[in-house]
């Protein structure tokens, strides 16, 4: 780890000031920058934590029935103060890397991180969220854009994320043996009148919505409904862990499986 | 009832309480008054020449002590190779120089360029990427059938091709062609013994000192045999005479083989501290780990089985292909050949076996031995090949093997060991009970209900333990002997101290060696002390692995107490006024037979360092000895081993839901350390079954070179255990009668494992009948789906 100067700020405004720094950086919980820092791959000037904002911690609900969740909130917070109104959400919470890091790691770090087989962005993409920045707020639809890239602009802060219920979801996620992210995992959720289906770990431009999956869905919520689709392995990631074809074989098992399990 | 105490007694393991609380001393601990640190610029390509290193600004850094690289150990000694295989033309094997730093050339991601020593880690670390280096790329040797190709680029240019040697074993050619020519049936299987990283928890770590005073050098390293490497650090790279080197090894957290060797990182701190006048310390980062600890296993091969037309095993041919790596590893030569050649028999009475190895050199990290060590790439192709002719011949594969089990002992394989003892059908039985195979059909009901198929697996195992002995080894290459040492000291008030060459490494020999001594002289196990791991205070001595510990180092141990309870025999006869053959030890008190004349252990440990009544004129004061013992075998250890998995058709993901062991280890210590040592081996040996392995691309990146792509097994990934050692024959020619148990689960377990996916798959209606390991879901979805 090279040298990098340390701050905590208190607010969003300050942490927003203190981004503007050359070669500034944000910090979550650092589950992926710190090991990056670690092998010198990252090299920060100043590492701004995101920790110490009171208003970016916590899980409530807001007038609209969404589960909002500030952006600096714990995989572990989540996983413990989401249960009662999005089971589906905080499973995926308590499902995420292991205690050391459900207490560190952050849904804000981990959606700005964009991993391409991170947990969160299924959940984000599948639920229709919406992410509040210190600046705007964007639809899940016109966040993610491919491996580690987002929407969002230098130096902004996600500072909540605001879940609409569904009636039922599900999470399915088939771990990579190693780092046990997901190799693929899909989150299926069912609004009224639309089912809406996000993959991540597959493809090789990050999570993504299945839409031939959520047509069919749509019109009959079960299993077999996805049965007859057939899922191209192109654009699929391809590793050590499993091939294109096999990544998307387990998009269609993990999604019947997510639909039995709602 | 069970025993409470000396051998048998499942004793809590007294060294764990400092291990489990933070006390432990291991090297890293070590840190020494002036200390500086070492950080090795390696390699980021698997084959170049080394066109320009200029480290005119890098030694200008902040707290850069010096800058050294290849040529400053021009004059110094290689990496030695501490055994010599001779090739089927009885020629010696090809032996690279394996320079301390590299010269000219890099052979493999990894491969130490130049070593920065400064104030601190990360000034040295800072410096090295200041360093300015110009590779020219070389092709990379990756796959070894394309290294042997006639215009395959060469890894070591002065060496005539990469073949390092063309081994041959066992039966001759007539025989083992007479054999299958007169075969009812033949059953071929091609399969691959993947490459493994050892991963112990304690990275590798080294402290080089001198001492301006004495002139005397210190190595402290993460070593399981420290007088190993100071005799070939001192004697072969650096030229340092035996008693001005000395090498502790303190607490070693793990090894699993890869701490057998001596690195190049001991060698340059050793010379390092002594051209610096100061301490150089290097510890190794995990990354670096994954690229300079030798590796395992990297087998690939052809077996082929020969059955009559009663099913009698009537021939074995092996052609394998064994990865050495960029450079001969300390005793990688031996593990293709005297440690795989030898164990193809198996637990069969095969009349007719020849194995032929081709080790090759690639650029890609040295490979040596690593738990188990040739054993389990025979024992992996031997289990399965009998697996596939029983599907074959339609035979159930418990009584194919039961059919073939050698049941004569002793018993002289045609690969050239002789096992003394064993009882293989009595460890298939005792494992058939532990797993109710009457009970599967309706346990692959039940799974089916769930989408699941259901397979059963079964394998046998023999492993040869305690390699030895030195003279039939020295005949086979060996550049060291295989004897082990001990020094028992009693001290004036009854307590001992005993010196082993021993080195424990996790497996508990603080606990278990003082249970034997315990047992011979009748006192508590409390008032033993092991000693172990320093080359100034211990005998000469080999060190541990090869299961050898207890069956070669506890045998040296009681050689020497026998020879300290003749002698204070001596002395309470003549206490008691008695003659010395009628005095009897027996729960610490010496006694006279058949009077009720007797004087405890510590009057007699007193009076040998307070001779003021003592027979001066026959025997001298004092109650210290030392034995060397050489045995004169290997011991065998077998057993049986049985696993039920399911494997979800849709995933390919396996789960175990059982695992059996029933292994005969001859006398057993300490069964609760037993039961420890089985467990590790079969989560390392189910870890390689369906998890581990390291890969690398065709540029000769590894690929799985962190915890991101290396699968560790965990916890959650293993089922619990059943394992039993009830099934004891003991070793006939050692004196505990123990054969070593450290190797048995990384041995026995990856076979059945595979054997039981492909039976789950086959009961499935897929036609698979292999599947190399890792058996990874991605790799058991491909077999179910072309």
């Amino acid at each position: 780890m090279y040298e990098f100067e340390f701050k905590r700020p208190g607010t969003i405004a300050d942490a927003v000031a203190a981004l503007g720094a050359e070669e500034a950086q944000a910090l979550g919980g650092g589950q992926t920058l710190l090991p990056t820092m670690k092998q010198r791959l990252a090299a920060p000037e100043v590492l701004v934590s995101l920790s110490g904002v009171p208003e970016m911690q916590g899980v409530c609900m807001d007038d609209a029935g969404r589960v909002c969740i500030g952006g600096a909130t714990t995989h572990a917070t989540v996983a413990a103060e989401a249960a009662d109104n999005y089971p589906a959400l905080a499973h995926l919470a308590g499902q995420i890397g292991d205690p050391a890091v459900r207490n560190r790691g952050t849904i804000g770090g981990s959606l700005a991180n964009n991993d391409p087989a991170a947990c969160y962005p299924a959940a984000v993409l599948a639920s229709g969220a919406t992410i509040v920045t210190n600046a705007r707020e964007i639809v899940a639809d016109d966040f993610f854009d491919g491996m580690f890239t987002t929407a969002l602009d230098d130096g902004e802060i996600i500072t909540e994320v605001k879940f609409p219920v569904p009636e039922a979801a599900s999470y399915q996620k088939f771990l990579q043996p190693a780092s046990r992210f997901a190799l693929t995992g899909v989150f299926v959720a069912k609004f009224p009148g639309a089912v809406r289906v996000a993959v991540t770990g597959a493809s090789e431009e990050g999570v993504f919505r299945w839409t031939a999956a959520e047509e069919a869905l749509s019109a009959d919520f079960t299993p077999d409904a996805v049965a007859g689709l057939a899922v191209s392995p192109d654009g699929m990631i391809s590793d050590l862990h499993g091939s294109a074809a096999y990544r998307a074989n387990l998009v269609k098992v993990l999604t019947k499986r997510a639909v039995a399990a709602c | 009832m069970p025993k409470d105490h000396g051998i048998g007694a499942s004793t809590k393991r007294r060294e764990d309480v400092r291990f489990l609380t933070g006390t432990g001393n291991y090297t890293d601990d070590i840190n020494l008054a002036g200390q500086a640190y070492v950080h090795f610029l390696r390699s980021d390509v698997a084959h170049g020449r080394i066109k320009r290193l200029d480290t005119s600004v890098a030694a200008d850094m902040p707290g850069v002590v010096q800058i050294f690289n290849g040529a400053d150990f021009e004059g110094v000694g290689g990496i030695p190779c501490g055994w010599q295989v001779t090739d089927r033309h009885g020629n010696p094997m090809q032996e690279p120089a394996h320079p301390v730093l590299a010269q000219g050339k890099v052979r493999h991601v990894g491969d130490a360029i130049a070593a920065v020593v400064a104030e601190s880690a990360a000034q040295a670390r800072n410096a090295a990427e200041a360093i300015e280096l110009e590779i020219e790329d070389l092709p990379a040797v990756v796959d070894m059938a394309a290294a042997l190709a006639d215009d395959a680029p060469k890894v070591h240019d002065d060496l005539d091709s990469n073949l390092c040697y063309d081994w041959t074993f066992g039966s001759d050619d007539d025989a083992i062609k007479a054999a299958f020519d007169a075969a009812d049936h033949v059953t071929t299987l091609d399969l691959v013994n993947q490459r493994l990283v050892a991963n112990p928890m304690e990275p590798r770590v080294a402290v080089g000192d001198f001492n301006r005073a004495s002139g005397e050098s210190t190595l402290y390293t993460t070593s399981q045999n420290p007088h190993v490497i100071r005799l070939l650090m001192g004697a072969f790279v650096l030229g340092i005479p035996e008693h001005k080197l000395r090498v502790i090894a303190p607490d070693v957290g793990g090894g699993f083989g890869s701490k057998i060797f001596h690195y190049a990182e001991e060698a340059f701190c050793t010379f390092a501290a002594k051209a610096l006048k100061r301490p150089v310390k290097w510890t190794a980062s995990r990354s670096e780990a994954f690229v300079t600890d030798a590796h395992g296993r990297d087998h690939v091969t052809t077996i082929e089985l020969a059955l009559d037309a009663d099913n009698n095993f009537t021939g074995l041919r092996t052609r394998t292909m064994a990865n050495m790596g960029a450079y001969l590893s300390t005793f990688a030569p031996s593990v293709p050949t005297y440690l795989h050649g030898t164990l193809m028999a198996g637990n069969y009475k095969t009349p007719a076996i020849q194995v032929n190895v081709k080790a090759v050199f690639t650029t890609t990290v040295p490979v040596d031995a690593y738990r188990g060590a040739g054993r389990p790439e025979a024992t992996y192709q031997l289990e399965r090949v009998i697996d596939k002719a029983a599907r074959e011949r339609g035979l159930d594969p418990v009584a194919l093997r039961r059919q073939n089990f050698i049941s004569e002992f002793p018993y002289e394989t045609p690969v050239a060991v002789a096992y003394d003892t064993g009882d293989y059908t009595a460890t298939m039985d005792k494992l058939l009970e532990m797993v109710d195979r009457d009970g599967f059909e309706a346990r692959a009901a039940e799974s089916a209900k769930a989408g699941k198929l259901r397979g059963f697996g079964v394998n046998c195992y023999i492993e040869a333990c305690g390699i030895a002995p030195s003279a039939l080894v020295g005949q086979l290459g060996a550049r060291a002997g295989l004897y082990e040492s001990a020094t028992v000291r009693v001290n004036a008030t009854g307590g001992l101290v005993v010196m082993t060459g021993s080195h424990s490494h996790g497996q508990g020999h603080e606990t278990a060696f003082p249970q034997v001594i315990a047992e011979m002289i009748g006192i508590d196990a409390d008032m033993v002390e092991i000693v172990h791991g320093d080359t100034a205070n211990t005998p000469m001595g080999m060190g541990t692995y090869g299961s050898r510990s207890l069956a070669v180092g506890g045998s040296a141990m009681v050689r020497a107490t026998e020879k300290i309870i003749a002698k204070a025999k001596k002395i309470a006869a003549h206490l008691l006024e008695a003659s010395e053959g009628d005095i009897d030890l027996k729960d610490g008190q010496f006694s006279v037979a058949g009077t009720d004349k007797s004087v405890a252990w510590g009057d007699v440990t007193l009076a040998a360092y307070v001779p003021h009544n003592y027979p001066i004129e026959e025997i001298e004061p004092g109650l210290e000895e030392t034995a060397f013992y050489d045995p004169s075998n290997f011991t065998y250890p077998a057993g049986a081993y049985a696993c039920e998995v399911e494997v979800d058709p849709e995933t390919g993901r396996v789960e175990i839901c059982s695992f059996a062991a029933a292994d005969d280890f001859g006398n057993v210590v300490n069964p609760m350390i037993v039961d420890g040592q089985v467990h590790g081996g079969l989560a390392q040996g189910i870890g390689q079954a369906l998890l581990e392995g390291a890969v690398y691309d065709a540029d000769g990146q590894l690929l799985s070179a962190s915890y991101m792509d290396y699968a560790m097994p965990r916890a959650d990934d293993l089922p619990n255990f059943q394992v039993d050692h009830s099934c004891q024959t003991p070793c006939t020619h050692n004196p505990l009668g123990v054969k070593g148990c450290g190797e048995a689960g990384a041995i026995g377990s990856p076979p059945s494992v595979v054997n039981a996916v492909v039976d789950a798959l086959q009961r499935g209606g897929h036609d698979v009948t292999h599947i190399d390991m890792p058996l990874s879901p991605g790799r058991v979805w491909q077999a179910i789906n072309g």
